[in-house]
């Protein structure tokens, strides 16, 4: 079991499902009906965003 | 970081792509899952793309497609001497054929309202003389919690009714069902489970786009992008564009509990009818927490949707909610007629509360 923040409500959650995934204190969780069932990769998310705000940057510059 | 995906500068960027992409091309995709149909009603994305792109909502949502039957029968066993009955919120209210559970807990009936298989177990320890029966049903996301479970070890007065259904089996029937449609969003949290390996079959054997998708805006923009381009450029990939969550080889610790918990079997989904291999139940060594074996329980469930509700064509992304004549007007959140009006996933009441806003 591990305790779990959601949006500032305080829960408890199973890491059984993820057991094998190496979860610890301070990583990002999606938790379905009680149980984690992922870990959220940060740099996964970040490097999307930067992707795109990269071509947005890009096309200013060519609009300058 | 999760607010950067609702970032409106970025959404607006890649609509404008999806526009430039589509050179007016009727495109028709659909999703599968309650969360994503409210993002796309929220975030008004319909609205944000051309109109050539429908995006239409699918059967997502779990306690609509509960036949009518099996919620006959469990309101029935929680009226039994020394049996409580464990359920999901959403389920309570949804009609059956003739009753509902909260029907019957008002006639007596032990119904109690869980937040997750674990609670229902947990009750069962601290009550050894009753029998604790859970309503277990949801799509992948929710059957590996009760398989975790079963497998690792529940005490003998506890058991499930078990009526978890598959997504992938529901996408190809509505594959070969002859509408029309260009491709799938695939469902974010079922993907953490299932990986994509699923959704690649279909799309080879289809020759349709299958792109996994997050829930913020950005993510199903990206989700539609994806598959508009695909569509533009003759390909039918499965792409994950929710990488951040979904691993391409999912959750292979829940999947092998799921497989060890349950067999796969025909399904009876409401509305819609029996899909082949779509469903899943207790294997026999699990029989001892079987309720619909240990209740004997009779089983083939009837289903019958409520008189005048078209929720079967709403889970079939054939009629848009609006255009059932009893939406708003006898069909509301509070005094709903059918069940796509009950569950916070079901399409007749995203739609319906958004309007209220
Ligand atoms: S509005 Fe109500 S009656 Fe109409 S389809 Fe939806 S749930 Fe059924």
């Amino acid at each position: 079991m591990a305790e779990v923040d959601i949006g500032g409500i305080r829960r408890e959650a199973s890491l059984a499902l993820v057991a094998d995934r190496g979860i610890a204190v301070g990583d990002y969780v999606l938790v379905h009906t009680g149980y984690a069932i992922t870990k959220v990769d940060e740099e996964e998310a970040m490097s999307i965003l930067d992707a795109w705000k990269q071509v947005m940057a890009a096309e200013k510059e060519i609009q300058l | 970081m999760q607010s950067e995906f609702r970032d409106r500068v970025l959404v607006a960027k890649v609509a404008a792509e999806i526009r430039e992409w589509s050179r007016g091309a009727e495109v028709r995709i659909m999703h599968v899952c309650g969360t994503h149909e409210w993002t796309i009603t929220h975030a008004g994305i319909r609205e944000m793309i051309p109109e050539s792109i429908k995006v239409v909502a699918g059967p997502g949502c779990p306690v609509c497609v509960t036949p009518g039957g099996e919620i006959d029968a469990v309101s029935e066993l929680s009226l039994r001497k020394g049996v409580t009955v464990t359920t999901f919120g959403d389920l309570l209210r949804v009609p059956g054929n003739t009753t509902s559970l909260s029907e019957a807990k008002a006639s007596g009936g032990d119904v109690k309202v869980v937040y997750s298989v674990a609670d229902s177990i947990k009750m069962a320890k601290e009550n050894p003389r009753r029998n604790i029966v859970h309503f277990s049903i949801g799509f992948e996301t929710t059957a590996p919690m009760t398989a975790i479970e079963i497998v690792r070890g529940v005490p003998p007065n506890f058991s499930v009714f078990a009526s978890h259904k598959l997504i992938p089996p529901a996408m190809e029937f509505l594959l070969t069902s002859g509408a029309k449609l260009d491709g799938f969003i695939c469902p974010g949290h079922v993907s953490t489970i299932i990986g994509v390996k699923p959704y690649r079959a279909l799309a080879d054997k289809y020759g349709k786009p299958m792109v996994i998708s997050g829930f913020e805006p950005l993510d199903v923009m990206l989700g539609i992008l994806n598959i508009v381009r695909q569509v533009a450029e003759g390909t039918h990939r499965a792409d994950n564009e929710y990488k951040r969550a979904v691993r391409d080889s999912g959750n292979e610790a829940a999947v092998e509990a799921m497989d060890r918990a349950f067999e796969v079997r025909d399904a009876h989904w409401r509305g819609i009818g029996i899909i082949k291999s779509s469903g899943m139940g207790l294997r026999s060594q699990y029989g001892g927490h079987d309720a619909a074996v240990k209740f004997r329980m009779k089983g083939a469930y009837q289903d019958r949707m409520p008189k005048g509700c078209g929720c079967g064509e709403v889970l079939l992304g054939n009629m848009a909610p609006k255009e059932c004549p009893l939406f708003g007007i006898e069909c509301k959140p509070e005094h709903p007629v059918g069940p796509c009006m009950v569950s916070a996933e079901g399409t007749c009441a995203i739609v319906y509360k958004f309007k209220r806003i």
